[in-house]
C-alpha cells in the first residue's frame, strides 16, 4: 500500500464521518417525532422576538431539504435554500444557535468550557497511558505469577465499574481533605494569579484521578495482552539469546512492537474517554462540555446538546484520523511497499 | 458437553455463574423476596426521609422514605431486562450484517463495514445521550439505542470468521454439489461462527447493562421503572450531602456485580470456543487491529 494513497483515504473516510454527523445531528432535532424547535417556539414563555429569531435563524418557514416546487418554477438555486443548508451555513458561519436556557451565544458558550474538558480528559489520558503501558508490560513479562493474575483481576473489576460510580466513591472519601465540586473556591478569581490557578489545580485532582483509575485498566488489559503476543516471537528469543538484558529486551524489542497496536487502540479508546468525561464532570460539577451536556439534557437545552454532541463528535473523529497518521509514521510497512 | 466441563472446571467462570445466578433470582422472586412493595405508597414522616438501617428496613430507606433494599431487588428486573434484550438485538444485527458482508462481499458488504466504521469512530455515550434526550425516556427506547450502536464488534467478528470458513473444503464441497446460498449459510457457516456469536453476547449484555446505569445517572432512564442507575442519581442528587451510604452503595455495587458476573463467564466462554483467543476485543489490541486491516484490504 503506497503511504500517500494510505493518507489519502483515511482523510477521506474522516470528512466522510464528518458528513455524516452533521447531516445526521440535523436530521435528529429537526426530524424525529416531537420536533424540539417546533416544540420550543410555540411555548408561551418565548417572547415574540425570540420567537422570530429562532424562526429565522433555523429558516423554518423554508422546507427541510430541498424546494421542489422552486425547482419547478425554473428556480434552480433557490431550491436549494432549505432548512438543511441554513443549517450548514450557519455552521460554516460558527453559528450553533442560541441556548434555550441562558439565551446566550451556544459557540460562546462551547469556547468558554471547552479548554476544561480538553484539560481533564488529557489529563486523565496521559496519566492513564504511561501507567497503564508500564503496568500491563510488567504483568505480561511476568505472567501467571500472582502478581499478574492480581493485576488481571483488578482490570476485569474496574472494565465492571462505571465511571461515574467510582468518582461518587472517591468523592465520599475525599470530602473534608480535597475539594469536590466546581472549578475554583467561590470568591477566588483570574486576576488573583497564582493562588487561583493553585486553587483550580486543587479541584481538578479528583476528577482527572477517577479518569486516570478507569481508563488505566483499559490500558494495562491491552498492553498486557499485546506484549504478551509480542514476547512469544522468535525475535523476543533471539534477543535473549544475544545476552541482552531483561530491561533491554522489554525496552527495545517488547515496547517497540507493542507500541503500534496501542496507538490504535488509544484513539478508539478516546471515544470512550469522552463518554467518561460527562459522567466524570456531573458527579464533581467541572464546568466543562460534559456538565454542560448534562445541564442540556434537564432543562431540555437542545441547541446547546446538539453543538456539544457535534464538537465531541468532531474532537474524537479528529483524534482518530491523527492516530492512523501517526500510524503511517511509526509503522515502516506502510512506507516500504 | 465437552464445553459444559470445561467451562466446570474454570473457577473464575464458575464464580460468575453464581454470582448471576443471584441476580436472576432476585429479578425472577423479586415480589417473594423483597420486604416491601415499592410501587405501593406510603406515609412517610420527615425521619424517615433516608432513614439509616434498622431491623425493618435492612438498607435503611431513601428520599422518599422507600425501603432501599426492595428498591435493590426490583432494580435486578431492570438491568437484566436492558441487558439480555439489547445484547440479543445487538447479536441479531450484527450476525446478519456480519454474515452477508462475509459471505456476500461485493459493493452491499463493503457499504456495510464502512456503515461499522463509522459507528465505531462516533462517541457512543454522547450520540445515547443526544438521541434519548430528543426522543423521550423509555425502556424500549434505551434498549434500542443501546442495540443500534452495540452491534458493530459482533459484525466485524462475524464477517472475519465467515471469510475464513466459506473457502474451506467442507462448505466448497456443499457449493460444488449444487447447495444454495441461504442453505451454505444457514446450515454449514452460522453453526461455525454460533459458539463466538454467544460468548460474545454475554460480555455485550454487560456493556449493555453499563449504558443503561450510565444513561439513568445522568437523569435519562425510563421515568416509570426504578433502575439501579436511576437510584444512584436519586442518591447522588439527596444522598451524598447527608452521608446516606445505605442508598448510595448498594445500587452501584450491584451494578459492579452483575456486571463482574457477566464478565467472567463471557471471558471464561471465549477461552473455551476460541482457544487461540486469549481475550476479550477489548483486551486484545492486536485482535482488533488485525479486524480492522481485514476491513481495510477487503475495501481495496
Amino acid at each position: 500500500m503506497e503511504r500517500s494513497n494510505y493518507i489519502l483515504r483515511k482523510i477521506v473516510f474522516s470528512v466522510g464521518t464528518l458528513i455524516a454527523v452533521l447531516v445526521f445531528n440535523f436530521f435528529l432535532f429537526r426530524i424525529l417525532p416531537g420536533d424540539p424547535v417546533k416544540l420550543i417556539i410555540h411555548s408561551p414563555r418565548m417572547t415574540r422576538e425570540a420567537q422570530e429569531r429562532i424562526r429565522a435563524n433555523f429558516g423554518l418557514d423554508k422546507s427541510v431539504w430541498f424546494d421542489v416546487e422552486r425547482l419547478r418554477e425554473g428556480d434552480v438555486l433557490g431550491a436549494f435554500d432549505s432548512q438543511f443548508t441554513t443549517y450548514m451555513r450557519n455552521l460554516l458561519r460558527g453559528d450553533l444557535g442560541i441556548s434555550f436556557a441562558t439565551r446566550k451565544d451556544v459557540t460562546e458558550l462551547l469556547a468558554e468550557r471547552v479548554w476544561r474538558t480538553v484539560v481533564l480528559v488529557l489529563g486523565g489520558n496521559v496519566i492513564a497511558i504511561v501507567l497503564g503501558m508500564a503496568i500491563g508490560l510488567i504483568a505480561a513479562w511476568r505472567r501467571g505469577t500472582r502478581l499478574d493474575a492480581a493485576i488481571l483481576l483488578w482490570g476485569l473489576f474496574s472494565w465492571a465499574l462505571p465511571t461515574f460510580f467510582l468518582g461518587i466513591i472517591l468523592l465520599i472519601l475525599a470530602r473534608g481533605h480535597l475539594p469536590v465540586g466546581g472549578m475554583a473556591t467561590p470568591g477566588l478569581r483570574p486576576e488573583d494569579g497564582l493562588t487561583y490557578w493553585l486553587d483550580v489545580g486543587k479541584h481538578l485532582i479528583l476528577p482527572t484521578l477517577t479518569m486516570a483509575i478507569v481508563y488505566t485498566s483499559e490500558y494495562i488489559l491491552i498492553m498486557r495482552s499485546s506484549v504478551m503476543e509480542v514476547l512469544t516471537e522468535d525475535y523476543i528469543l533471539t534477543a535473549k539469546a544475544k545476552g541482552l538484558s531483561t530491561l533491554r529486551v522489554l525496552r527495545d524489542h517488547a515496547l517497540k512492537n507493542a507500541m503500534l497496536p496501542m496507538v490504535t487502540m488509544i484513539a478508539l479508546t478516546f471515544g470512550y474517554t469522552v463518554g467518561g468525561a460527562i459522567q466524570v464532570e456531573t458527579v464533581f460539577s467541572w464546568p466543562g462540555i460534559g456538565r454542560l451536556m448534562y445541564e442540556a439534557v434537564q432543562k431540555r437545552d437542545y441547541p446547546v446538546l446538539q453543538g456539544s454532541f457535534l464538537l465531541l463528535a468532531v474532537s474524537v473523529i479528529a483524534a482518530n484520523l491523527l492516530a492512523d497518521l501517526l500510524y503511517t509514521v511509526l509503522d515502516p510497512r506502510v512506507k516500504a511497499e | 458437553m465437552e464445553s459444559l466441563k470445561k467451562f466446570l472446571r474454570n473457577p473464575m467462570g464458575v464464580l460468575g455463574a453464581l454470582m448471576l445466578l443471584v441476580v436472576v433470582c432476585a429479578a425472577i422472586f423479586a415480589p417473594w423476596l423483597a420486604p416491601y412493595d415499592p410501587k405501593q405508597r406510603v406515609e412517610v414522616t420527615p425521619e424517615d426521609i433516608l432513614a439509616p438501617p434498622d431491623a425493618q428496613h435492612l438498607l435503611g430507606r431513601d428520599d422518599a422514605g422507600k425501603d432501599v433494599l426492595s428498591l435493590l431487588i426490583y432494580g435486578a428486573r431492570v438491568s437484566l431486562l436492558v441487558g439480555f434484550t439489547a445484547s440479543f438485538m445487538s447479536m441479531f444485527i450484527g450476525t446478519t450484517v456480519g454474515l452477508v458482508a462475509g459471505y456476500y462481499g461485493g459493493r452491499i458488504g463493503n457499504a456495510l463495514m464502512r456503515l461499522v466504521d463509522f459507528l465505531l469512530v462516533v462517541p457512543d455515550l454522547p450520540l445515547m445521550l443526544v438521541i434519548i434526550a430528543v426522543w423521550g425516556r423509555g425502556l424500549w427506547k434505551i434498549v434500542m439505542v443501546i442495540s443500534l450502536l452495540g452491534w458493530t464488534y459482533t459484525a466485524r467478528l462475524v464477517r472475519s470468521q465467515v471469510l475464513s470458513i466459506k473457502e474451506r473444503q467442507f462448505v466448497l464441497r456443499a457449493r460444488s454439489i449444487g447447495a444454495g446460498s441461504l442453505r451454505i449459510i444457514v446450515r454449514h457457516v452460522f453453526p461455525q461462527v454460533l459458539p463466538l456469536i454467544i460468548a460474545q453476547a454475554v460480555l455485550d449484555i454487560s456493556v449493555s447493562i453499563l449504558y443503561e446505569s450510565s444513561l439513568a445517572f445522568l437523569g435519562l432512564g425510563d421515568p416509570t421503572l426504578v433502575s439501579w442507575g436511576m437510584m444512584l442519581n436519586f442518591a447522588f442528587e439527596r444522598a451524598v450531602s447527608r452521608q446516606a451510604w445505605w442508598f448510595l452503595l448498594p445500587p452501584g455495587l450491584a451494578i459492579v456485580w452483575v456486571s463482574l458476573a457477566l464478565i467472567l463467564i463471557g471471558n471464561t466462554l471465549d477461552e473455551i470456543v476460541n482457544p487461540r483467543l486469549r481475550t476479550h476485543h477489548l483486551f486484545d489490541a492486536r485482535r482488533m487491529v488485525a479486524l480492522v486491516a481485514e476491513g481495510e484490504a477487503a475495501a481495496e
